[in-house]
């Protein structure tokens, strides 16, 4: 068994284990996309703009939606299961939010994610339906949903001034508003996973469910509560595209799913549970962030940044994330 | 009595798990032509012989000899290849395929290159009706089948490999008569025709009907090898208890019986209980003998709220409370507490530190609300390890670097962070060293002497007689007798386990 | 002391010879998960066509064969993988590259062509074969592995077709796509399809003559070898499957392999239905989930060890049969997604049910 777990870490102190390897490695890497993006831009323009601050929060104003998705992602990973119904949760909570309108466009967003989220988790904890196959089918479902919604045309309707605060505005002339957002997500996230109870049953479960049901975890409540924060969090991602673009349109979601999943992965989350910290997560979406926008720099085409995602996701893993031999 | 030359012999063999001798200096050998009994009680390492002789497990030491020939078997199918099959406990069927498929599963009929499945549906037909299952369809499937029949489907795909030696452990625990008279049919044809067969079991009058000789073995020790009919049962139960009691056991408190915490009323599950009554109090040790696999564990679950469908009533202080999860039955009017079968994938989350898994169960008691307070966590797992003085490099270690006594302990730890008032252990001591037993043993006593009030399931007798104030002795989902202070011995447990316990008598089939 | 064994309590079924329709009704029941698909499908495309109001055409059942020839091959390369309790996330893209290959090579003198077309598979057994490499020899889980594959195919697929286009032979192109009789009039193949003794057959559709064949030619002998057994092992018990001493690697890299080709027949008919490839990313991840959506149908357990390629197959002929109906009765098309999810949710909480019956609740775990 080479899975570990230390969930521990903020209790005892920083120490270098099996877990910050991937991360290790990930920030390595970030260093190198960059490296290798102002080397590209110096010998072509001459300049390094990917060094620039402004730049930087430029992109990571941009990361912050898939950021977010990740976040919320993650937890759902962490328990052993995965949420395919992310892409049409965060379209649907966009076009709820604008539809409404006024000082409940966010909580409306954010609530048709949860909901969205709980239903997920009723079907993968009370009726065991893999969650695979259950989040697919609520992802048609909400896709059904917002095309009766909308009569299948981009909705008219607006974001609210305060959800296009949120998204595009600069805290004085400099932090992206997103890039807080984003933040304080990250810091309820952190704190679930190192803090509280729902944390350590989230953990428990991905690594072994029937020895946290023996120690009296209610594992299918953590299982609803689990999917249900995953669902919020596409749901605010969805609020803040929305503001970003400042309306809601069909298939915003489509290009977040599976950069979402490989955000997690590199990270250094086991797809199968149990295993990962947040802080991987972070650095895995910086990194397909700037691999992103490096390749814009670039100017490679949709075909060679393909093949590059592919690329970077199986060597990445092929350095830590291999399973362990099977044997008897 | 002419004896027949040795088929397969082990020579000098032992086998350690961590500290624990599980064989020890073994000398053994079987013939062909002969059924040859293994008796011993629980853990004596009948078990591990077969292991080693099947290649699943590699000795520490010694040698083994097939037809005067030295041979290793590092795998399975090594020993299978060199004619020695096994039978194990364990079911090593596949549950989504066919029968046929299983029964044919390594080395299955071919026309073509492609699996012949009309070939390979008239060899099982073949091979069940040997075992006397024409009955089970070839084509239905494993998992729909009881498990009696998947036990004789089991033996059927052992005999599609052509053994030379064939190892049954306790391959008859969950047949009906009528299928066991099948299978002492089957194995009488098979020694007729030369096999050597070797088998295990617990009950006294199938060994009385099929073996021709015994072998007892005792801690790991090869005792004695007898032919049929030379001991009577009685000498031969002597001979698997065998040793003296050493004091490695807490004193048991003298004091009259306290007032029972826990009433069990006619409780019933399925077909594994029918109907358990016991009582227990603060202050005691009750324990659960008999043989494995008749209800204990199931008496235990069903208590801890594992279990749908149970019926009967439990109560508490004269409460009635039968929990619906572990969760209400940690949290309830009694906290319970269960130290599981399986410690590796219940008791434990390996991967997870031994920080985490000790206070996985007190997560509640440790937290303000949804918050876990890490001031108070540190305190209570630091106090759980110096209690029961886990030996451990770190707390935020994971628990899978620990051995097997101290894993054992973790999961003790993390029950006792609960503050239980009824303590329940299915086999604590299963696979690990002396010291750490003698320390389980021990906090076991203080903990009633606290107040606790601990069900103990163990399948070691030894530790029934040393550890129990009382011992309540179950067979076929019924406590069939309850021994009490000085009637805990050794041939009243065995004998009740055997549920022979009303015939002084020698056991006659 | 007669007998300590269980007592009679436990009495199970009592001896019966063998009956002759038992062979039968286990048979059935071991068809199960089909056999439903199977009779969704039915009332599906019955209530499709008695409502059609052009009534019942060859014209529409070929056009129907077309539209679920390329789902049914890929959901029948899913399961492959499912058998083995993994998932291949890949088969969207595969069937995209291979299509984008079909395009550029399925056209010119018959050699060519031929040579096109054996191009076209080989390249979707090899990128199965370059999956299975990657889950058996670098230990990934092969749903990350497959997801990261499938972005190489895709970005392999764009460098071919940047945008829509190519071109295939017209004749095979408009062959395949129809019926056996115009099949056999391109090619002047049975007195150009008048032989009396086709009639019979002639308005069965192409696509669906193809469908059998390769049940008949790829499918049926793949169960049928030890390869494809030790895929059924592995998805049951991998341990028990190296226990008993089966060729686990050889079978996981058969079963991408089989997979990718799978795929890559799916591809290679949409681009001769098309007469064109085209690198469509959003495409090729619907065609991967509705894929998983049609094994489950078709009666695939995602844990692995049961089920059926031709039970995907069914699978996605009833998701397309769900649309075809949607066509006729006018509900905007748009809403299809709200009862193709609703469907699928409802036919696997079904499922759920079972979990009332299990007394033991640690059963639920595993």
């Amino acid at each position: 068994m080479s899975r570990r777990v230390n969930a521990t870490t903020a209790l005892w102190g920083l120490r270098l284990d099996p877990d910050d390897k991937p991360v290790a490695f990930a920030v390595g890497f970030v260093m190198l996309i960059l490296l290798i993006g102002t080397g590209y831009t110096l010998y072509t323009q001459g300049s390094a703009p990917l060094l620039q601050p402004q730049y930087l929060l430029q992109q990571l104003q941009v990361g912050s939606f898939l950021g977010i998705v990740a976040a919320g992602l993650m937890l759902v990973i962490l328990l052993g299961h995965i949420d395919l119904s992310v892409p049409w949760t965060l379209t649907a909570a966009a076009m709820i939010a604008t539809a409404v309108g006024g000082p409940w466009a966010i909580p409306a967003g954010i609530g048709v994610g949860l909901v969205v989220g709980m239903v997920n988790g009723l079907g993968v904890a009370y009726l065991r339906v893999p969650s695979m196959i259950f989040t697919l089918g609520m992802n048609a479902v909400m896709r059904g949903l917002m095309v009766a919604h909308t009569g299948g045309f981009a909705p008219q309707t607006a974001a609210t001034d305060l959800m296009q605060y949120l998204a595009v505005a600069r805290i004085g002339d400099m932090i992206p508003a997103a890039l807080l957002v984003w933040l304080a997500v990250s810091v309820a996230v952190v704190a679930i996973l190192t803090r509280t109870t729902l944390g350590r049953s989230i953990y428990a479960i991905g690594n072994r469910e029937r020895a946290a049901y023996l120690s009296g975890i209610d594992t299918n409540r953590v299982i609803l509560v689990t999917f249900a924060l995953s669902g919020a969090a596409a749901g605010l991602a969805g609020v803040l595209l929305a503001g970003y673009s400042t309306k809601a349109y069909q298939g915003m979601g489509d290009a977040y799913l599976l950069p979402a999943i490989a955000a997690v992965v590199i990270g250094g989350t086991n797809i199968l549970g149990g295993r990962g910290r947040y802080l991987g997560t972070l650095v895995g979406v910086i990194l397909i962030v700037l691999l992103n926008s490096v390749l814009s720099i670039m100017q490679m085409l949709e075909a060679g940044r393909q093949i590059i995602y592919g690329c970077v996701i199986i060597s990445m893993l092929l350095v830590y994330g291999r399973g362990a031999r099977v044997t008897g | 009595m002419l004896e027949p030359a040795p088929f397969f012999a082990l020579e000098n063999i032992t086998k350690r798990y961590g500290g624990v001798h599980a064989l020890r200096n073994v000398d053994f050998a079987c013939s062909r032509g002969s059924i040859h009994a293994v008796l011993g009680e629980n853990g004596a390492g009948k078990s591990t012989l077969m292991k080693i002789m099947a290649g699943v497990v590699q000795p520490d030491e010694g040698s083994m000899i097939l037809e005067g020939v030295p041979v290793t078997f590092p795998t399975p199918s090594a020993a299978n290849r060199a004619g020695i099959v096994c039978i194990f406990q364990e079911l090593s069927l596949m549950p989504e395929l066919t029968v046929a498929d299983n029964i044919t599963l390594s080395s299955p009929p071919r026309r073509f290159g492609f699996i012949d499945g009309r070939a390979q549906r008239r060899r099982s037909e073949e091979l069940l009706a040997r075992v006397g299952c024409e009955d089970i369809n070839p084509l239905s499937r494993v998992s729909d089948l009881p498990l009696s029949r998947r036990q004789l489907v089991e033996i059927a795909k052992a005999l599609g490999r052509d053994p030379k030696l064939l190892i049954l452990d306790e391959a008859t625990s969950a047949l009906t008569s009528t299928d066991v008279d099948s299978v002492y049919r089957m194995l009488f044809e098979l020694k007729a025709r030369d096999l050597s067969i070797l088998y295990i079991s617990h009950r006294m009058h199938e060994i009385e009907a099929l073996a021709d000789r015994c072998s007892v073995f005792r801690n790991g020790r090869h005792i004695e090898t007898f032919a049929k009919g030379v001991r009577s049962n009685d000498e031969i139960i002597g001979l698997m208890i065998g040793r003296e009691i050493e004091g490695q056991f807490p004193e048991k408190p003298k004091r009259p019986r306290p007032a029972p915490l826990i009433t069990i009323r006619d409780l019933c599950w399925e077909n594994h209980l029918k109907g358990i009554g016991l009582e227990a109090g603060r202050g005691e040790i009750v324990g659960l003998g008999g043989l494995d696999g008749q209800g204990q564990k199931e008496l235990l679950l069903a208590l801890f709220g594992v279990l749908r469908g149970v019926r009967g009533t439990v109560t508490i202080d004269g409460q009635p409370m039968l929990p619906s999860s572990p969760r209400a039955a940690k949290g309830g009017r009694a906290r319970m507490a269960l130290v599981p079968e399986d410690r590796k994938s219940e008791g434990l989350i390996l991967s997870m530190s031994i920080a985490d898994n000790i206070a996985m169960a007190s997560l509640d008691r440790l937290s303000h609300g949804t918050f876990i307070d890490p001031g108070r966590t540190r305190q209570a797992v630091e106090r759980a390890i110096e209690q029961l003085r886990i030996k451990i490099g770190s707390a935020g270690d994971p628990v899978a670097t620990l051995s097997g006594g101290n894993q054992q302990k973790v999961v003790i730890a993390k029950w006792l962070a609960t503050d239980p008032d009824v303590i329940l252990l299915n086999d604590p001591t299963r696979g690990i060293d002396v010291g750490t037993k003698h320390e389980i043993y021990r906090l076991m006593r203080e903990l009633a002497e606290e107040g606790a009030c601990i069900l103990f399931y163990s399948t070691d007798t030894e530790e029934l007689i040393g550890c129990c104030d009382r011992v309540a002795v179950i067979y076929d989902g019924r406590v069939v007798r309850e021994l009490d202070g000085d009637a805990i011995t050794e041939r009243n447990l065995i004998a009740s386990a055997l549920n022979i316990v009303e015939r002084r008598e020698p056991v006659h089939v | 002391m007669s007998d300590t064994v269980l007592a009679p309590a436990a009495a199970e079924p009592k001896k019966k010879t063998l009956r002759w329709g038992d062979g039968l009704s286990l048979r059935w029941r071991k068809h199960a998960g089909i056999l439903g698909a199977l009779a969704l499908f039915l009332v599906l495309y019955l209530f499709y066509q008695m409502s059609h109001p052009r009534g019942f055409t060859g014209q529409i059942l070929i056009q129907n064969a077309n539209e679920v020839f390329a789902l049914a091959l890929v959901s029948m390369a899913q399961t492959v993988p499912v058998l083995m309790a993994g998932l291949d996330l890949s088969v969207g893209a595969v069937m995209t590259l291979v299509g984008c290959i079909a395009s550029h090579l399925v056209d010119g003198s018959p050699t060519d062509i031929a040579l096109g077309i054996v191009a076209c598979i080989a390249a979707g057994a090899t990128c199965g074969f370059v999956n299975g490499c990657v889950v058996v020899y670098g230990r990934i889980q092969p749903i990350i592995a497959t997801l990261a594959t499938s972005a190489i195919y895709m970005g392999l697929a764009l460098i071919l077709r940047p945008t829509p286009g190519g071109k295939v032979q017209e004749d095979l192109s408009w062959a395949v796509a129809s019926d056996v009789h115009e099949f056999a009039a391109t090619f002047g193949l049975f007195d150009d399809g008048e032989a009396t003794w086709l009639q019979p057959f002639a308005w069965i559709p192409v696509p669906l003559v193809l469908l059998a064949l390769i049940i008949l030619v790829i499918w049926v002998p793949f169960t049928r070898s030890v390869m494809g057994r030790t895929v059924y092992a592995i998805g049951s018990s991998e341990t028990a499957a190296y226990m008993s001493g089966l060729p686990i690697n050889r079978a996981k890299l058969a079963a991408f392999t089989l997979a990718g080709l799978f795929a890559g027949l799916g591809g290679l008919f949409l681009a001769l239905q098309t007469s064109s490839g085209n690198a469509d990313i959003p495409q090729a991840g619907a065609y991967t989930l509705n894929s998983i959506a049609a094994v489950v149908i078709g009666g695939t357990s995602l844990l692995g060890g049961t089920g059926s390629a031709i039970g995907s197959m069914i699978g996605a002929m009833v998701l397309r049969t769900i649309s075809f109906n949607f066509r006729i009765f006018d509900v905007a098309p748009l809403l299809q997604p709200l009862f193709e999810g609703l469907v699928l949710l409802a036919a696997v909480s079904i499922g759920g049910l079972k979990l009332l019956r299990l007394k033991n609740r640690l059963e639920i775990f595993r």
